[in-house]
C-alpha cells in the first residue's frame, strides 16, 4: 500500500517535469526561449493560444490541469498577446475552495483585469467570502486582489470586512488591510473619509511592518492636508529616532542600515510637515542631523537616505547647520565617480539652490563636467538645474547650450520639453530684442513642428505688441530685426510649418513697414514660400494673406501696384484650388486689389493687428430688416438647438437626446464638413485682422500624400485639369505619415535620422557618445581653462571663480577624511584615465556579463540563442571547482557596475552561504538538461546566479 | 500622447510598473500597477528593451523616458526595471530592486534566470508580497519569505490530496 503510494507519486512527478509543470508547458517555454526572432516567438505563442482556446473549454478538465492552463494564459499575456478568451476561467478559479487553485485564480485575475473590467462584478462575491475566511492565507490572497481590482462602485461591498481585518491577529493581514484602505482612499477619498483615524491608530501597531505600511497612506493624507497632522510631528520624529538608533528587529536591517525604507518614508513625511512651519521644523533638526552624521555613505542605500535628508532639509524651515551638512553630502555626491551619485548630487543642488545660491557656485566645475558628460540622463538633469538657476546675466549661455543640445537629440518628447523651456527663458530674461529673435528663430528652425502652436502665436503677438514698454522705436526696431532675419532664413530648405506661418505673418504685417525692402522683393519671397511648400495649405493660406496685406499697404500708401508675374500665377492657381479656404483667400485678395485707396484704408489699416475688433454678436444692425420681414409675415427664427429638441420630443418622448443621436435614426441633416464652414464664415475685415487664427487646420490635409507637388504648382497651363487630378489622389491616396516621409526625403540627414526606428537611433547615439566619453576624459586638464570661462559665464564673473576655489578649500578642511578620500580618488582618475578603461579587463569576466553597451554586442544579441548556443558547458559545470572559479569574477564584475553592490555583497551574510550552493546549482543544471535545455560555455547567463 | 495622459489621470501610484527583461529583450516578468492596454504594454517593453540594454555600464542606472524615470539594474543577463515619476528617490528604487532580488535569491537558493523563466508565477507571488499597488509594503525579508513558504507548504499538502493514484487506491482494494 505505502509502496503503491510512493510509486504513484513518482509517476505523477514524472509526468510533471522538474519545475512543477507539465512537460508540454516546459516545452512551450523552451521553444519560446529558442525562438530566433520576435516573429517566430509570435507564431509559437499564437499556436499556443489556439490550442488553449480549444482545450480550455473541453468538459471535465481536472483542476490541476486547469490551473496549469491558467498559468499558461498568464504566460501568453506576459509576452504581450491577448488572452482575454480565458479570463472567465481565471475568474471561475477564484471561486474554488482549494487554496492553491484559488490563489492561482487570484494571481491571474490581478494580472489580467484592470479595475474597470466587466468581469470584476463576478469576483466581488468571492472576495467578500474569502475576506471572512479562517485561513489567513486565503484572506491575504483576497486582500491582494482587493488592492488591484476593487473600484469605486465596489468599495462599499468589501469595506466593512477590510476595516475589520485591521484588527486581525496576523500582522501580514493587518498590513494588507492598511494597503487596501489606502487604495480605497486613492480611488474615492469620500468612501473612507470616516475611517482615516484608523491610519493614525495603526501607526502604533505592535508590528513594525504594519507601522511601515501605514506610512504610505499617511504620506498621501499629509500631502493633501498637512495641517491636520501637525500633532503627529513629535510621534514621527520619535519613531524616526528609534529606527535610526537601531531599535527595530534586526530583520528590518538592510545592508546593515536600520530599516532604511522606513527611514526614507518618514523623512518624506517630515519634509511635508515641516514645510513653512518653523515650530514643527525645530522638532526635526536633531534627528535629521543625527542621520546625516550616522548614515553610512559608502552604500547605495545609505546615500539614498542621505539624499532624502537633503530633500527634507530643503523643504523644512531653514537651519544653517543642516544646510551645511547637506552641502557636504552634495559635495561628496558630485565628486564621486558614480554617475548615479553625480545625478543625485545635481538633483539635490537644484533643491538647495533656492535656499543658498552660493552652493551652486562652489560646485560650478562639477556642474559643467556633468553638462558635458556623455550620459544623456546626467546631462538632462544638469539642464534642469541650469533652468532653475537662470537669470538675466547667464541666460544667453544657458539657452545657447540648451539649443545646441536640442539640435543634437532625436527624442521628440524631450525635444519638445527643452524647446518650450528655451522659449520660456528667452521670453523671461531676453537681454535684447535681437538676441530674442535670433533665439526664437533657432528654436523654431530645429524643433518647429514640435513646438506648441501657442508659442508661435505668442511670438507673433510679442512682435506686434513689443515688449510692453511704450517705446515705439524699440518696437519697430524689434520688428525690423525680425523681418531682416526672416528674409535671411526664408531661403533655407525645409523649414517647419509653424515657423513659416510666423515668417509669413510678420513679413505681411511689417515687411514693408520700415521701407528698407520693396514690396516686390517681399512678395517675391512670399511666392517662393507658397511654391516650395505647396503641400502645406496652412502656410499657403498665411502667404496669400500676407500678399494681400502688402498690396493693400502699397495701395494705401499711394504707390503704384506692381504685381509680379509669379504672384499673379499663384493667385490664379489658388483661386482654382480645391481648398475652399485658399480659394476664398485668393478671391478676397483679388477683390481687395480692385478697391480704391479710401476703402482699403478702412478695411486694411496698416499696423492695426493689435487693435481689438468689436464683433456685434447679436447682429443688431439687422434688427430693422428682421422686423420688416416679420411684419410681412415671415417665420420667426428658431435657434438650432431648439429646432432639434422639437423633432426629438415629438418622436421619442422618453429618450434623452444623446441616445437618439447615437442609436436612433437621424432626422436632421448631417453637419457640413468643418473646414468649408469655417472658411466661409470670416468676412474680409476679420480675416485681415484676426490673423492669429486665420487658417483652420483641417486634420485631413495632413494626411494627404503629395506625390508631385512641384510640377502641379509651377505648371500654369493645364492647371485646372491638374488640380482636379490632385484632388482625386488626395482623397484616395495612402493616409497618414506617408506624406511627411515623402516630403522629408529631400531634407538634411538630420531629419532622416529622425525618421529611423527608435532603437537604431538610440544605439547609434549611444555608441558614439561612448567613444567620446573616454576621449573627453584625457584632455580634461588642458581644457579646464575653457571650462572655467564657461563656469564664469554661468555662475558669474571671474572674481567668483576665485571665491569658489577658496570655499572649496574650506569644504575640504571642514569635512572629515571621507571627502579627502574622494579628493584622492578623483585625482587618480584624472591621471589614469586609461585605468578606467582597463578595469573590466582586470576582472576578466565572461564577455557576456559585462555589457559595455557596444552596438556590436547588442546587434548580435537578438540572434543569440541562449539554449542552443550553450552546448558543451556540461564539462565545466560537472567540475565544481571550475564552476566556482568562473563564478567568483562574475560576482565582482556585477558589482563593479553599481556602487552599492560591492559593499553590500561582501557584507551580506546570505552571500557567504553561497559556497555550498554549487551543489544546488548543479542539481538545477541536471534538471534543466533533462528537459533538453543545455548550457554551454559561451552564454551561461541563464544559469548564472543573479548574484554571483 | 494619449497614454502618458493615462498615467497622469490615474491616481498617484509610486511605481508604475516592474519589468524583467533579458538582454535579448525577452520578457521574464511584467507587473503593471498603472492601467495600460495590451498595445501600450508592448510598446513600453519594446521601447525600454531598446534603450536599457544599450546603455554603457558606467552610466546612470536611470533613464528619462517619456517624462518618467526608468530605474534599472542588471543582474547577470537580466535587467530589472521599475518606472516611477520624476522627482522620486531613484537611489531608493535601486535598492527596492535589490531587495526583491535578494528575496528571490533566498527563496530559490542562488536564483538564476532559468528559475524565473520556469517559475515566473512564483516570482509574481513574491513580488506581490513586497509591493502592493506600486508601494513597498514589506521591507523585512524574513516575513516575505515566511509568507510565501506558508503558501508553498499548502501546495504540497494539496498535491498529496489531489494525487490521482492515491484517490484510486481505495477503489482498487475493493
Amino acid at each position: 500500500m505505502e509502496q503503491l503510494k510512493t510509486i504513484g507519486r513518482e509517476l505523477a512527478m514524472g509526468s510533471q517535469g522538474g519545475f512543477g509543470q507539465s512537460k508540454e508547458f516546459l516545452d512551450l517555454v523552451k521553444s519560446i526561449g529558442e525562438a530566433r526572432s520576435k516573429a517566430e516567438e509570435d507564431r509559437i505563442v499564437l499556436r499556443e493560444i489556439e490550442s488553449l482556446k480549444r482545450r480550455i473549454v473541453e468538459p471535465g478538465i481536472p483542476k490541476r490541469k486547469m490551473k496549469e492552463y491558467i498559468i499558461r494564459l498568464v504566460y501568453v499575456e506576459m509576452l504581450g498577446h491577448d488572452a482575454s478568451f480565458g479570463y472567465i476561467h481565471a475568474v471561475k478559479m477564484t471561486h474554488d475552495d482549494n487554496l492553491v487553485l484559488k490563489r492561482t485564480g487570484y494571481l491571474a485575475v490581478t494580472l489580467f483585469l484592470n479595475e474597470d473590467h466587466d468581469l470584476i462584478i463576478l469576483i466581488v462575491n468571492t472576495i467578500q467570502k474569502d475576506l471572512k475566511s479562517d485561513n489567513y492565507l486565503i484572506v491575504c490572497a483576497a486582500l491582494n486582489a482587493v488592492c488591484k481590482l476593487i473600484n469605486e462602485e465596489t468599495i462599499p461591498a468589501v469595506l466593512p470586512q477590510v476595516v475589520e481585518l485591521l484588527g486581525h491577529s496576523k500582522e501580514a493581514v493587518r498590513k494588507k488591510a492598511i494597503m487596501a484602505l489606502h487604495r480605497f482612499y486613492h480611488k474615492s477619498p469620500s468612501s473612507v473619509s470616516h475611517l482615516l483615524s484608523n491610519f493614525r491608530k495603526k501607526l502604533c501597531d505592535s508590528d513594525p511592518g504594519v507601522m511601515g505600511a501605514t506610512l504610505c497612506p499617511l504620506f498621501d493624507l499629509i500631502t493633501n492636508d498637512a495641517n491636520s497632522y501637525k500633532d503627529l510631528v513629535v510621534s514621527f520624529v520619535s519613531i524616526l529616532k528609534q529606527v535610526a538608533e537601531h531599535r527595530l528587529p534586526k530583520a528590518y536591517d538592510y545592508h546593515q542600515l536600520p530599516a532604511p525604507f522606513i527611514q526614507i518614508r518618514l523623512l518624506k513625511i517630515l519634509a511635508l510637515l515641516g514645510s513653512g512651519d518653523k515650530q514643527a521644523s525645530e522638532h526635526m533638526y536633531t534627528v535629521v542631523g543625527d542621520i546625516f552624521r550616522k548614515c553610512d555613505s559608502s552604500s547605495n542605500i545609505g546615500n539614498a537616505v542621505l539624499y532624502e535628508c537633503i530633500c527634507c532639509v530643503s523643504s523644512i524651515h531653514l537651519n544653517p547647520k543642516l544646510l551645511e551638512a547637506a552641502a557636504d553630502v552634495i559635495a561628496r555626491f558630485l565628486k564621486s565617480d558614480s554617475h548615479n551619485l553625480k545625478y543625485m548630487g545635481i538633483d539635490a543642488l537644484g533643491r538647495l539652490i533656492k535656499l543658498s545660491p552660493e552652493i551652486a557656485e562652489q560646485h560650478q566645475l562639477a556642474v559643467i563636467d556633468c553638462l558635458e558628460d556623455p550620459d544623456d540622463t546626467l546631462k538632462r538633469k544638469t539642464f534642469e538645474l541650469l533652468y532653475k538657476m537662470t537669470k538675466s546675466s547667464n541666460v544667453e549661455v544657458i539657452v545657447d547650450r540648451m539649443i545646441d543640445y536640442m539640435i543634437s537629440i532625436n527624442d521628440n518628447h524631450y525635444k519638445t520639453e527643452i524647446a518650450s523651456r528655451c522659449v520660456e527663458l528667452a521670453e523671461q530674461f531676453a537681454p535684447s530684442n535681437h538676441w530674442f529673435i535670433q533665439t526664437m528663430n533657432k528654436v523654431f528652425e530645429h524643433a518647429g513642428d514640435l513646438v506648441n502652436i501657442k508659442v508661435a502665436h505668442n511670438l507673433m503677438r510679442l512682435i506686434a505688441e513689443g515688449f510692453g514698454e511704450d517705446d515705439d522705436t524699440a518696437d519697430s526696431q524689434l520688428r525690423s530685426s525680425a523681418v531682416e532675419s526672416y528674409l535671411h532664413i526664408i531661403g533655407e530648405p525645409k523649414l517647419p510649418s509653424v515657423f513659416l506661418q510666423v515668417i509669413c505673418w510678420v513679413l505681411g504685417e511689417y515687411g514693408t513697414a520700415d521701407g528698407k525692402f520693396s514690396a516686390s522683393y517681399i512678395t517675391g519671397k512670399l511666392c517662393d514660400v507658397a511654391e516650395s511648400y505647396s503641400s502645406d495649405e496652412t502656410v499657403k493660406g498665411y502667404a496669400v494673406t500676407a500678399l494681400m496685406k502688402i498690396y493693400a499697404f502699397e495701395i494705401a500708401a499711394g504707390r503704384k501696384l506692381d504685381i509680379l508675374p509669379e504672384c499673379q500665377s499663384l493667385i490664379e492657381e489658388l483661386s482654382a484650388s480645391h481648398s475652399t479656404d485658399l480659394q476664398q483667400r485668393a478671391y478676397e485678395l483679388q477683390a481687395v486689389i480692385g478697391l480704391d485707396v479710401r476703402a482699403i484704408g478702412s478695411i486694411m489699416p496698416s499696423d492695426a493687428s493689435c487693435e481689438d475688433i468689436e464683433v456685434d454678436k447679436s447682429l443688431s444692425f439687422l434688427n430693422g430688416y428682421v422686423e420688416k420681414s416679420l411684419e410681412k409675415g415671415a417665420q420667426p427664427y428658431i435657434p438650432e438647438n431648439e429646432r432639434f429638441g422639437m423633432v426629438n420630443i415629438s418622436n421619442f418622448r422618453n429618450q434623452d437626446q444623446l441616445e437618439v443621436t447615437s442609436h436612433g435614426l437621424r432626422f436632421e441633416a448631417y453637419e457640413l464638413p468643418k473646414p468649408s464652414v469655417q472658411s466661409r464664415t470670416p468676412p474680409i475685415s476679420v480675416a485681415s485682422s484676426t490673423e492669429l487664427v486665420p487658417v483652420p487646420e483641417p486634420s485631413y490635409y495632413r494626411e494627404t500624400p503629395q506625390t508631385a507637388p512641384v510640377p502641379s504648382s509651377s505648371d500654369t497651363g493645364p492647371s485646372g485639369l491638374k488640380l482636379r487630378l490632385d484632388g482625386v489622389q488626395k482623397k484616395w491616396g495612402k493616409p497618414t505619415y506617408s506624406s511627411s516621409s515623402a516630403s522629408t526625403s529631400n531634407s538634411s540627414s538630420l531629419k532622416v535620422v529622425n525618421g529611423a526606428t527608435q532603437v537604431d537611433g538610440v544605439s547609434s547615439g549611444n555608441s558614439k557618445t561612448h567613444e567620446t566619453s573616454y576621449d573627453s576624459r584625457r584632455p580634461q586638464v588642458e581644457i579646464s581653462e575653457e571650462k572655467q570661462k564657461l563656469a564664469a559665464s554661468l555662475f558669474g564673473g571671474s572674481s567668483k571663480t576665485e571665491r569658489r576655489s577658496s570655499t572649496g578649500h574650506k569644504v575640504a578642511k571642514a569635512s572629515s577624511h571621507a571627502s579627502e578620500k574622494f579628493h584622492t580618488s578623483k585625482s587618480t582618475t584624472i591621471y589614469s584615465a586609461d585605468n578606467v578603461v582597463e578595469k573590466p579587463n582586470l576582472v576578466q569576466p565572461p564577455p557576456d556579463l559585462l555589457d559595455l553597451g557596444e552596438p556590436i554586442v547588442a546587434s548580435i544579441a537578438p540572434s543569440v540563442d541562449p539554449f542552443r548556443q550553450l552546448e558543451g558547458l556540461l564539462d565545466s559545470t560537472q567540475d565544481p571547482g571550475t564552476f566556482g572559479g568562473t563564478k567568483a569574477p562574475d560576482f565582482m564584475a556585477l558589482y563593479a557596475e553599481t556602487p552599492a553592490g560591492g559593499r553590500s555583497a561582501v557584507t551580506n551574510p546570505s552571500q557567504i552561504s553561497k559556497g555550498p550552493n554549487v551543489k544546488e546549482a548543479l542539481e538545477k543544471d541536471a534538471l534543466v538538461r533533462q528537459m533538453g535545455v543545455t548550457p554551454s560555455g559561451q552564454n551561461p547567463n541563464l544559469f548564472k546566479d543573479l548574484f554571483g | 500622447m494619449v497614454w502618458s495622459d493615462l498615467l497622469i489621470k490615474e491616481h498617484i501610484v509610486p511605481i508604475h510598473f516592474v519589468l524583467l527583461v533579458s538582454r535579448q529583450g525577452k520578457v521574464r516578468l511584467a507587473k503593471w500597477y498603472s492601467p495600460y492596454t495590451l498595445r501600450e504594454r508592448s510598446k513600453v517593453i519594446r521601447e525600454l528593451s531598446g534603450i536599457i540594454p544599450n546603455r554603457g555600464p558606467k552610466l546612470c542606472n536611470f533613464v528619462e523616458w517619456r517624462g518618467f524615470r526608468a530605474v534599472y539594474r542588471r543582474y547577470a543577463g537580466l535587467y530589472f526595471c521599475m518606472c516611477v515619476d520624476e522627482g522620486d528617490n531613484e537611489l531608493e528604487l535601486l535598492d527596492i530592486i535589490h531587495h526583491f532580488v535578494e528575496i528571490l535569491d533566498r527563496y530559490f537558493g542562488s536564483v538564476c534566470e532559468l528559475d524565473l523563466i520556469f517559475n515566473f508565477h512564483k516570482a509574481y507571488y513574491i513580488l506581490d508580497e513586497i509591493l502592493i499597488a506600486g508601494e513597498v509594503q514589506e521591507s523585512n525579508k524574513r516575513s516575505v519569505i515566511r509568507l510565501v513558504r506558508a503558501h508553498d507548504s499548502l501546495v504540497e499538502t494539496a498535491k498529496e490530496q489531489a494525487n490521482p493514484l492515491s484517490n484510486m487506491l481505495p477503489q482498487a482494494t475493493i
